[in-house]
């Protein structure tokens, strides 16, 4: 007898489990949760705070705001910030300064912990949202992030 | 191994076989080697260090607030717990006071972080038993958590969202709102969770009574978490050394007493609906007030050993420091959950055959990194 007891219990906790699926399978077109990637790219909007990589921002006049205070290279855990300086002398005071003649950004030794960007006093880095970082080349993966030609915008001073 | 002369061919003969490092079923890159009789287990040795990656070496090296990232790699489904271990342990040594909407902050994040483990665990735990379904529903709901961290902290797995005093900054604006969305739609859909899967008879087939661990041998190996719950040891460190903001939630330790496959899935589905009672709790009142206490530029602890130890989505997660005074840690020891409860894998899964040590296998709910480190 507990043998085709057996067979009712086991179709119904069966049947139980499909009319779950079923009722998704019915109500398919209501709720679509995914997402086809490559084919909406031009209207995916992420997250402002999404960390996709360091940018260094220009502004109109090929100007950023990195002193060069190395403190960004001293926060990242792993070496993904290098930072070649020179000193140059200051137009409004005529003292020597420092100055940035290469900011270095290795991303492919990124971990993107965010500590760089915490740690620079002048706001000189920001994420960027971009995500879609792979390459065929990992030399393609080391970035200059100032761009060429670039100085300091006047008035950006390095806290002491 | 007798002579060759008789003819060996209807006698029982034990050999070995390979399950990993490559195998969907240990997720991740762990060797089991298996002596086997025919079917039945009869040795389990782990073989680990494939994706050892010297954390606490490095750690030695990096400063208190660089430690912090580099937990997120070890159980990465429960990152931001890791974090906070850290943290605490730092905060603690340093005898400092974080504001009531950091605790609360950290306490309502690492609570979503346990549920987005345990839905994966269970879509994973679904799909090592053979059924593919639960692993799409499982990640659903995930999804809308992963939302939650992208918008909040900037990451949706490697957060990295608390620093040594807080939190890196504030929470955003639609945080609340989405967490209610999220708790109202979780809600309706965990009772699915136990139509489609605990109901089911094939599934109770293959996990009633299979690996059992004893309440005796879940303490002498050391387990943690879900797997010493479900054999009725009672450990949650939230219940028992509250830290953050634990102390003022109202929550039932998740107790089960049979210890077999079953119970342990029992035991998470429980605590998927104890974290969103704490969560709910706690989302309406967030203290306001600052997001961090500040710290030095460097961090450098008194001289001595500090322990701080959390509670993960998979157990018991221990920081222990021995700092000398200097800007990093002299010694870094994590005592990592996943590494005592694959212990006691051996003494639940010897005896059993070979298909069951699947199941039990993902009711230990392990993370490779987090036993490797």
């Amino acid at each position: 007898m507990s043998y085709f007891s057996d067979i009712y219990n086991g179709v119904k906790t069966l049947l139980t489990g499909m009319s779950v699926t079923g009722k998704y399978f019915i109500n398919a077109r209501k709720e679509i949760i995914t997402q086809e990637f490559p084919n909406n790219r031009a209207t995916l909007k992420m997250f402002d705070r999404f960390r996709g990589e360091v940018v260094m921002p220009h502004d109109e006049n090929n100007e950023h705001r990195c002193t060069g205070c190395q403190k960004c290279e001293l926060a990242c855990p792993n070496g993904s910030i290098e930072i070649i300086w020179d000193r140059v002398i200051d137009e409004e005071t005529g003292k020597k300064i420092k100055a940035i003649d290469k900011h270095i950004y290795h991303l492919s030794m990124c971990t993107m912990c965010g500590l760089c960007i915490e740690a620079c006093p002048t706001d000189a880095i920001k994420w960027s949202q971009n995500f879609s970082n792979s390459s065929y080349d990992r030399t393609q993966l080391t970035k200059v992030l100032n761009k060429p030609g670039s100085k300091i915008a006047p008035g950006v001073k390095d806290k002491e | 191994m007798t002579t060759t002369t008789e003819n060996n061919a209807f006698k029982s003969q034990e050999y070995f076989i390979n399950m990993g490092p490559q195998h969907p079923a240990t997720h991740g890159v762990l060797r089991l080697l298996l002596t086997i009789d025919g079917e039945i287990i009869k040795n389990i040795d782990p073989d680990l260090g494939y994706i050892h990656r010297s954390i606490e070496k490095m750690c030695e090296r990096d400063s208190y607030q660089q430690i912090v990232h580099l937990t997120d790699r070890m159980d990465y489904l429960s990152a931001h717990i890791n974090n906070e271990a850290v943290c605490l342990a730092v905060e603690n040594a340093l005898g400092l006071e974080v504001p009531e909407r950091v605790k609360v902050i950290r306490t309502i994040i690492a609570e979503l972080t346990r549920l987005a483990s345990h839905q994966l665990w269970w879509g994973v735990m679904g799909m090592d038993v053979g059924a593919l379904t639960t692993y799409f529903y499982g990640f659903r709901d995930r999804e809308m958590i992963n939302d939650i961290f992208e918008e909040t902290c900037g990451a949706r797995l490697t957060m990295n969202y608390n620093i040594p005093g807080g939190l890196m900054f504030d929470l955003h604006p639609n945080f609340v709102q989405r967490v209610k969305d999220f708790i109202a739609h979780f809600k309706t859909k965990l009772p699915e969770y136990d139509t489609l899967l605990t109901g089911n008879v094939i599934f109770q087939k293959r996990t009633q009574g299979v690996g059992i661990l004893t309440k005796e041998d879940a303490i002498s190996f050391g387990t943690t978490g879900p797997v010493a719950r479900a054999s009725g040891f009672s450990c949650d460190v939230r219940k028992h050394h509250p830290y953050s903001a634990y102390d003022r939630v109202q929550f039932n330790e998740a107790l089960f007493t049979v210890g077999d496959t079953f119970t342990r899935y029992q035991v998470r589905i429980q605590e998927m609906w104890e974290s969103m009672a704490i969560i709910e709790q706690l989302i309406d009142n967030i203290p306001d007030g600052e997001f961090k206490t500040p710290t030095n530029a460097v961090i450098k602890l008194p001289k001595g050993e500090f322990y701080q130890r959390v509670e993960t989505a998979r157990g018991e997660l221990g920081v222990f420091i021995v700092s000398d005074g200097k800007k990093n840690p002299y010694r870094l020891k994590f005592r990592s959950p996943g590494f005592s409860n694959l212990s006691a894998l051996k003494k639940m899964a010897v005896g059993s055959k070979l298909g069951d040590l699947v199941a039990i296998m993902a009711t230990l709910d392990i993370v490779v990194p987090d036993i490797d480190r």
